[in-house]
């Protein structure tokens, strides 16, 4: 029972998964209270998935401490379950079914009756906006489809936690945008939502707070705005210069922002006023091609801490 | 605090999903369930047959060869359905359409996905056992009424192979060896061990490995029970039993093990 809980909704310490020789997840803290949104934000690899999975209960951790809802999955893992609601990486739905069958079966699984079933799924057919294809087979649902009615079916058994990963990935920009309204209608009904992501614009738009994974450990934890302000500067401006020119530059831009960083296709001036700092750069008789002055974003963070861009 | 299902309850929400699935397909499956068996029975039983038994009467045991073919047929048929249904769908279940992914996140177990599993074969082989069955006895090629029990007989040859085939499918990730199950496999025994010609035929030193493989138990058990002879000696239709029993265990208890093993992996 919630009030009784003396931990956050998941609590982690030195949380590590190893697979043979291997190590996925290294040794990892983090809680999540109720009602919150958190986010793992990192690029493939970093060890999101593995976490997600041992929060979910169906992989066995390697070492450290998990609790999910006071519970260790261990020995709870079917009770943590049923209180749980998962949105795979990849859609696990069964294509040879109707889209309202998916919902049907899945709320089977639960052991909940046919009759609660049938209120819920007409519901979740609503929400997800597919009740005009609910007596259509699921596979040639387009994407967003699809992940509308996994979203809908993790939601059958009225789930406490709802785990996300990779929500939006290989949706279309309209598509993801639906897709964040109908997760935004859910934090706001108050179900803690936990998600994985390697969009930046995701985790800001979803995320209360979030830590950044990369190569199995945590580097960074905090809000969005936070990690913007702690590892970044409030603007930034990108250079992009012709061919063979930013080789060149040495030293050239040096002065002009906190921080100038070069990547293999722009350069980028990190400054609080990134006109400022892109108006400098032309007193200097600098030509760039193109120069793009934006708000700084998770994207930047990621960078600064792992001297890495996020996605290859 | 959401009450959480009987163990036994929630591997027959496995079985409901196959339910399920298979509800699509069923009104296809129920007429070739009847004619397969038809057609062999015409084309092997009476067609072949003619030219067989006048000439080897007392090696086949006394009996017609439509007789003593028929129960063959019912086991050999059992174990190539059950054979079929412990790879492709269970490949599917775990690579496709990762359905058995999808049931590990709720409270079901992969316990519970395998044995539902094998539940769900089990009733597959059930109904279409009994229909063949029911078309030895049309096609008058039954000798005793002892005939109804080659339906659970059959069904337990059919589970001996699906139990193993299905652990082993459990550990593939494509279904590239699955040709080899039944090339080397499911079709040489088909071929030899005792359904289309008694045993006693094959080479001496060839002999004993159909003592190995489920399907001579199961044939000697069907035809025992078709024809009546099993009252005879009984003592070796329990060997026979124990023997698929024996399969059936060992598999199982592999199946549990790759099952659970595969969707921890992920």
């Amino acid at each position: 029972m919630p009030e009784n809980e003396p931990l956050p909704l998941i609590h982690a310490r030195d949380l590590t998964k190893r697979f043979g020789t291997f190590t996925a997840v290294d040794s990892v803290d983090f809680d999540v209270a109720r009602g919150e949104s958190f986010g793992f934000l990192g690029p493939n690899g970093a060890g999101k998935t593995s976490t997600m999975r041992m929060i979910g209960s169906v992989s066995p951790i390697s070492g450290g401490t998990l609790r999910v809802m006071g519970m260790d999955p261990a020995t709870d893992g079917p009770t943590i379950r049923a209180r749980v609601g998962v949105v795979p990486q990849q859609d696990t739905l069964d294509n040879e079914l109707t889209v309202r069958e998916n919902l049907v079966i899945y709320g089977r699984y639960f052991g909940l009756g046919r009759s609660e079933i049938g209120r819920r799924a007409d519901e979740l057919l609503e929400f997800a906006q597919l009740s005009e294809r609910a007596n259509d087979q699921v596979e040639p649902l387009s994407g967003g489809m699809k992940r509308r009615l996994t979203i809908a079916r993790s939601l059958i058994n009225e789930p406490e936690l709802l785990l996300l990963d990779e929500p939006t990935t290989g949706l279309d920009p309209q598509a993801r945008h639906l897709l964040w309204d109908r997760l935004y209608r859910l934090k706001q009904r108050g179900v803690t939502l936990v998600l994985t992501t390697h969009y930046m614009d995701e985790a800001e738009q979803l995320c209360d707070r979030l830590v950044v994974m990369d190569k199995a450990r945590i580097v960074a934890e905090g809000s969005p705005r936070e990690l913007i302000e702690r590892y970044s500067t409030r603007e930034v401006a990108e250079l992009r210069f012709a061919p063979g020119v930013a080789e060149g530059l040495d030293g050239r831009l040096d002065g002009i922002a906190q921080r100038v960083e070069h990547l293999p296709d722009r350069v980028l001036l990190y400054a609080d006023d990134g006109e400022a700092a892109a108006s400098a750069v032309h007193q200097r008789g600098l030509k760039p091609d193109t120069v793009l002055v934006r708000r700084s974003s998770l994207e930047d963070v990621f960078l600064r801490l792992t001297g890495r861009s996020l996605i290859d | 605090m959401i009450a959480l299902p009987r163990p036994n309850a929630t591997v027959g929400r496995v079985f409901e999903h196959r339910f399920l699935q298979y509800r699509r397909t069923f009104r296809a499956s129920i007429f070739s369930s009847f004619l397969s068996p038809a057609l062999f029975l015409t084309a092997m039983g009476l067609g072949l047959g003619s030219y067989v038994s006048t000439s080897s009467v007392s090696s086949l045991g006394g009996v017609s060869y439509l007789a003593f073919l028929a129960p063959g047929l019912l086991a050999a048929t059992a174990m190539q359905s059950a054979s079929f249904e412990a790879t492709f769908p269970i490949m599917g279940g775990l690579v496709w359409n990762k359905i058995f992914h999808a049931m590990y996140a709720t409270p079901i177990t992969p316990r519970d996905i395998a044995l539902g599993n094998l539940a769900w074969i089990a009733a597959r082989l059930t109904f279409i056992c009994t229909v063949f069955t029911t078309v030895i006895v049309v096609f008058g090629a039954a000798a005793s009424p002892l005939v109804v029990l080659a339906i659970p007989a059959a069904v337990l040859t059919g589970l001996a192979f699906a139990a193993p085939i299905a652990a082993f499918s459990a550990t593939q990730k494509t279904p590239d060896r699955f040709a080899a199950i039944f090339r080397f496999g499911i079709t040489p025994l088909f071929l030899f061990s005792g359904t289309f010609f008694p045993l006693a035929s094959l080479p001496s030193v060839l002999q004993p490995l159909a003592w190995l493989t489920p399907l001579y138990h199961g044939v000697a058990l069907t035809r025992g029970l078709s024809l009546g002879t099993i009252v005879e000696d009984p003592a070796f239709a329990v060997v026979h039993l124990v023997a698929l029993v024996a399969f059936i265990a060992a598999g199982t208890w592999a199946l549990l093990r790759t099952m659970e093993r595969r969707l921890v992996r992920g």
